[in-house]
């Protein structure tokens, strides 16, 4: 157990390698002067400012003295200063990360406590009405950009009912009543797809467990139907969930730009999308970095949850 | 020992009515191309504390005829009628819910391949102990003493050890030892063994086969065992039942049936059983031909296609179930292995050289191409 575990952070550590590499390549690969493109285009151009920014950066040493310098700060959570806001790359992260990974665990919650009941009813009940009806309103679940989902949540809760408001993100050190009632919409919207991934997946998994020899022995040994369901075929048919959970997490940290668009949620995603469009290559570096790092961590979660799930890889 | 429930059974008056009376009992599965009739019309009668071999080949419908009895055909498109009681009780028309009640409990059983009738995820000393904690209520810590004691009664080396291991860390023959361990967990009066050694070790077989029978004695089980194998039943069963095509074709006492088998199926497996006083290099005698279709199965008796004694009278008049000279003993044949006239159909089917007569004869070697190609000859 200790030594999988040993391989997959060595592994860990091996794609963060290469993933911040390329991030920090981005700038240095860009045509021309890198100050150049560094300073925002609104930025004044003048000598004093470019030997400024050389000199901060230390754009005057070899490639790989700077990436190392650069890796080593990062690696102490210092990703640099934006030149367009001016406030750290890493403050901004701090400030942002909570509001979207709050967003991003919520839909994943919503979804898998979904998304596990009824997957397993659609494989208990395969091909009676109430998995054919489920697998209809998950086909449509699926078919529908989250977007609009939004616009409807938002239409029928915050216009129609008024019951919650639509946008103006409220934090959890406002009160957890008022952070919920503006993150339960978004977080809503980005479940639905989620939801029809995951449901389909424990469904076909489980439809596959519950033809195994030891599902009938279970049966056999009069055990109730839930019993079996619960403790011992749902434990056989979420590795493929887990897999997706993982990934669908990561993406969901920089992927909530729509959704937190929409909902006016200063999200990281929202960061990004203003980042990109202002040309803030320091802050697209950082937030691109940090959200590879979360990425890859996730994955490495996942890996280590697999041998929590089945023994039998353990001794891999 | 904690609330093991052994031996009190002993102590109970113990009814004189047989546990189990099969009457008719016919499963068909529902497929596109038509009715697969896996078990047609089987009747027996299985009295306490006894134990009866079903043997056939694959296909035979003796896997089926199990599960049937016992109510456990999981698949929707199966259909059981005719009659099963157990314990007086009728089975046939209950619910999966209602058997609920009787499964682990009543009757149990040990399947055929250990490597994967185990939950892999599930370490071994909850397979154990989880029915015998719901179905009778025991709590975490003597249910705990008990599978420590069923592990030790199936010789489980340090059970202690081996509770808290997963499957995959065992050897298939130990697996079977659990499965069988499981099965008897809630001590069940009813003990089925699907081909319980067909996947394991021959060196293994014999120790897992002495373990039911010591099992099935300790406990006073009755337990029906399934196999492909006469020589598994041979020592170990009060009777044997014959299965081909879905029904029983012969059933007898067990030594009635090695000294006086009356069907020709029947003497065509006992033939096929390897012999170590065979000189070396000796071919293996196979049956020719393959199981019938069961979705059409051949007019008049199933075995006809196959059967070296075979005549006209077989291929369009279905034999019935016959009493044999010893009592228990029956047979379906028109032309009973042993009688002048199964002799004479045998000579005359060697005179026109039909090819499982030839095979049966040992003048040919037995194989399915022969019969396929002089098809036209039945």
């Amino acid at each position: 157990m200790f030594q999988a575990v040993a391989i997959r952070i060595a592994r860990l550590v091996a794609t963060l390698f290469v993933v911040s590499l390329l991030t920090f390549m981005m700038t240095a690969l860009l045509p021309g002067d890198p100050v150049n493109a560094i300073l925002p285009p609104t930025a004044p151009r003048d000598q004093a400012t470019i030997d400024r920014v050389r000199d901060e950066l230390g754009l005057d040493d070899p490639l790989p003295i700077r990436y190392i310098n650069w890796a080593a700060d990062a690696l102490r959570g210092d990703l640099g200063k934006s030149y367009v806001t001016n406030q750290t790359i890493s403050d901004t992260i701090k400030d942002r990360v909570p509001v979207t990974a709050q967003l991003a665990f919520m839909a994943v919650f919503i979804a898998v406590i979904m998304a596990v009941p009824l997957g397993i009813l659609g494989a208990y009940r395969e091909g009676r009405w109430q998995d054919t009806s489920s697998s209809a309103a998950m086909q449509v679940m699926l078919s529908v950009p989250n977007f609009v989902t939004g616009i409807f949540l938002i239409w029928l809760f915050a216009v129609k009912l008024n019951w919650l408001p639509s946008a103006n993100w409220s934090r959890i050190s406002d009160g957890l009543v008022a952070n919920l009632k503006t993150s339960i919409l978004p977080a809503t919207a980005l479940a639905t797809t989620q939801i029809a991934i995951f449901s389909r997946l424990v469904r076909s998994d489980m439809i596959a467990t519950l033809k195994e020899n030891y599902i009938l022995s279970a049966r056999a040994k009069g055990l109730k139907d839930r019993f079996i369901l619960f403790r011992h075929a749902l434990r056989p048919s979420s590795l493929s969930l887990v897999t997706i959970i993982g990934i669908n997490f990561g993406a969901l940290l920089g992927g909530t730009v729509i959704i937190e668009t929409l909902f006016a949620i200063p999200g990281l995603g929202f960061r990004l999308i203003n980042a990109i469009s202002s040309r803030d290559f320091l802050a697209i570096q950082g937030i691109t970095v940090f959200i590879a790092f979360v990425y890859v961590l996730i994955n490495a979660l996942v890996d280590i949850l697999y041998l929590v799930i089945d023994p039998r890889i353990r001794k891999g | 020992m904690a609330a093991a429930p052994q031996s009190p059974r002993l102590t109970e008056q113990v009814s004189e009515d047989p546990l189990l009376v099969v009457e008719d009992l016919r499963t068909h599965f529902k497929v596109e191309a038509g009715m697969v009739k896996a078990v047609d019309g089987v009747s027996f009668t299985l009295d306490r504390g006894k134990t009866l071999g079903i043997v056939g080949e694959s296909g035979s419908g003796k896997t089926v005829l199990a599960r049937s009895i016992m109510r456990l055909n999981v698949s929707p498109n199966a259909i059981t009628t005719g009659s099963v009681r157990y314990n007086g009780e009728e089975l046939v028309g209950k619910s999966a819910k209602q058997m609920q009640k009787l499964w682990g409990v009543e009757m149990a059983m040990v399947f055929q391949d250990p490597m994967t009738s185990l939950n892999p995820l599930v370490k071994v000393g909850r397979q154990l102990t989880e029915h015998l904690r719901y179905h009778l209520g025991v709590s975490k810590k003597e249910a705990r003493l008990n599978a420590i004691e069923l592990l030790k009664s199936v010789r489980i080396p340090e059970p202690e050890n081996r509770f808290g291991v997963y499957p995959h860390e065992m050897s298939g023959g130990m697996r079977q030892r659990v499965c069988i361990a499981s099965a008897l967990a809630c001590g069940p009066k009813m003990l089925f063994a699907d081909e319980p050694t067909t996947a394991l070790d021959v060196t293994v077989q014999h120790q897992i086969l002495n373990l039911l029978q010591k099992q099935q004695e300790d406990r006073f089980m009755t337990m029906i065992l399934v196999t492909h194998d006469l020589g598994v039943v041979a020592g170990r069963t009060d009777d044997i039942a014959v299965m081909y095509a879905g029904r029983m074709v012969e059933k007898a006492p067990t030594k009635h049936l090695f000294a006086d088998m009356r069907h020709p199926y029947t003497e065509a497996l006992f033939r096929s059983i390897p012999k170590t006083s065979n000189p070396k290099h000796t071919r293996l005698s196979a049956i020719a031909g393959r199981p019938p279709d069961l979705i059409n199965p051949p007019p008049g008796c199933k075995f006809s296609p196959r059967c070296p004694y075979v005549q006209d009278r077989c291929r369009s008049e279905e034999p019935q179930p016959q009493p044999a000279a010893a009592p228990g003993h029956s047979f379906s044949c028109h032309f009973p292995v042993g009688t002048p006239e199964s002799r004479a159909a045998f000579d005359a089917n060697f005179e026109a050289g039909l090819p499982q007569t030839l095979a049966a004869a040992g003048e040919i070697v037995a194989t399915e191409e022969l019969v396929e190609t002089s098809g036209a000859v039945n």
